[in-house]
């Protein structure tokens, strides 16, 4: 229980520390292009490790997830608002579930 | 209409998105063991989808605290370059008691409408977007823990993809702007697939997998393809 605050504070400093720290310590422009093309690839390069294989155990059933990621991938690259492809993911497995399980 | 009651209405359509999204969080909240209060608490404190979403799956592993500090900070990276971009928004009267408030508002979406406000940003836009944003989130976490045990599998199942939406929403639209990102996506779901795959580096824990192929795939890229400055804006 107390443990899980731990993690929760560490969470939230660890975060806080990444967000402030540019703001208030890098007053001029950031110049080595090395860095700057590092800090520039690394968040798509996360968030995609991240989502597959991952989104395939968070459903019911593989199936539905990869339709969803399908669906997503189609919405995002037509230019939806990341609101709109969240729902239709979604919208997706819901509808998707209905007939696969 | 001051900058702070501007902030707040151009925050009105990002709260309704948070609201939605955050009941997703909160299942995953919820899944990963923590109580009602910890969840909300969680949303208040660090306001970030990824971030948490990756922080519960850690505190479900009982992961040690360094690997939720590592993780924390590389999945939020993308808010060291937002933060980084605002900082050359700033005239010199900003104060550094401001700067530390701003730094409380760097989300995706805030940093989006801030970074288009104008040359110099009055940090009193950004307060009035998170002053609206940031409860909506809370709000979307504690729906989201509080429903989690009552709605039904199904309906759980499909909001639990809404989180992965929400990542695909950002990764997507830069890698069709730019064939570089796209690699670096298809590069990323293949090595991720063959780290869950191969039996023997399947023993590795998801976050140490993700640090690794993270750090680098991106060094990779940063090597091969430097970015100029054009691009970092797309």
């Amino acid at each position: 229980m107390a443990k899980t605050y731990l993690y929760i504070l560490t969470m939230a400093l660890t975060t806080y520390a990444v967000r402030v720290l540019p703001l208030t310590l890098i007053r001029r422009e950031l110049k080595s292009p090395l860095l700057r093309s590092f800090l520039y690839y690394l968040p798509y390069v996360t968030l995609a490790v991240m989502t597959f294989p991952g989104i395939l155990s968070a459903t019911q059933t593989p199936w539905s997830a990869l339709l969803a990621l399908g669906a997503g991938i189609v919405l995002a690259w037509t230019g939806r608002s990341l609101f709109t492809v969240s729902v239709c993911c979604c919208v997706a497995v819901f509808l998707s579930e209905l007939i696969l399980i | 209409m001051n900058s702070f009651t501007r902030g707040v209405k151009d925050g009105v359509p990002i709260a309704l998105g948070y609201l939605a999204v955050a009941v997703t969080l909160g299942i995953a909240a919820k899944n990963a063991g923590l109580s009602i209060l910890q969840a909300v608490i969680a949303s208040l404190s660090n306001n970030a989808s990824a971030g948490e979403f990756v922080g519960f799956t850690l505190i479900a592993a009982h992961a040690p605290i360094l690997e939720l500090v590592l993780m924390e900070a590389l999945t939020n990276a993308r808010y060291m370059l937002m933060s980084t971009a605002l900082s050359q928004k700033l005239t010199a009267k900003v104060s550094t008691a401001q700067r530390l408030m701003l730094g409380m508002c760097v989300t995706d979406e805030i940093f989006g409408i801030s970074v288009a406000y104008g040359d110099e940003l009055d940090p009193r836009y950004s307060y009035g977007a998170f002053a609206i944003a940031c409860p909506a989130w809370a709000l979307g976490t504690l729906i989201g823990a509080v429903l989690g045990s009552v709605l039904p599998l199904r309906a759980v199942s499909a909001l639990s993809v809404g989180l992965y939406g929400m990542f695909i929403a950002i990764f997507i639209p830069p890698a069709k702007a730019n064939p570089v990102v796209l690699g670096t996506v298809a590069l990323s779901f293949a090595l991720s697939w063959l780290f869950s795959a191969v039996p023997l580096l399947a023993r590795l824990s998801t976050g140490l997998t993700t640090i690794l192929l993270t750090v680098v795939i991106s060094l990779l890229a940063a090597i091969l393809f430097p970015v100029k400055e054009e691009a970092e804006n797309g």
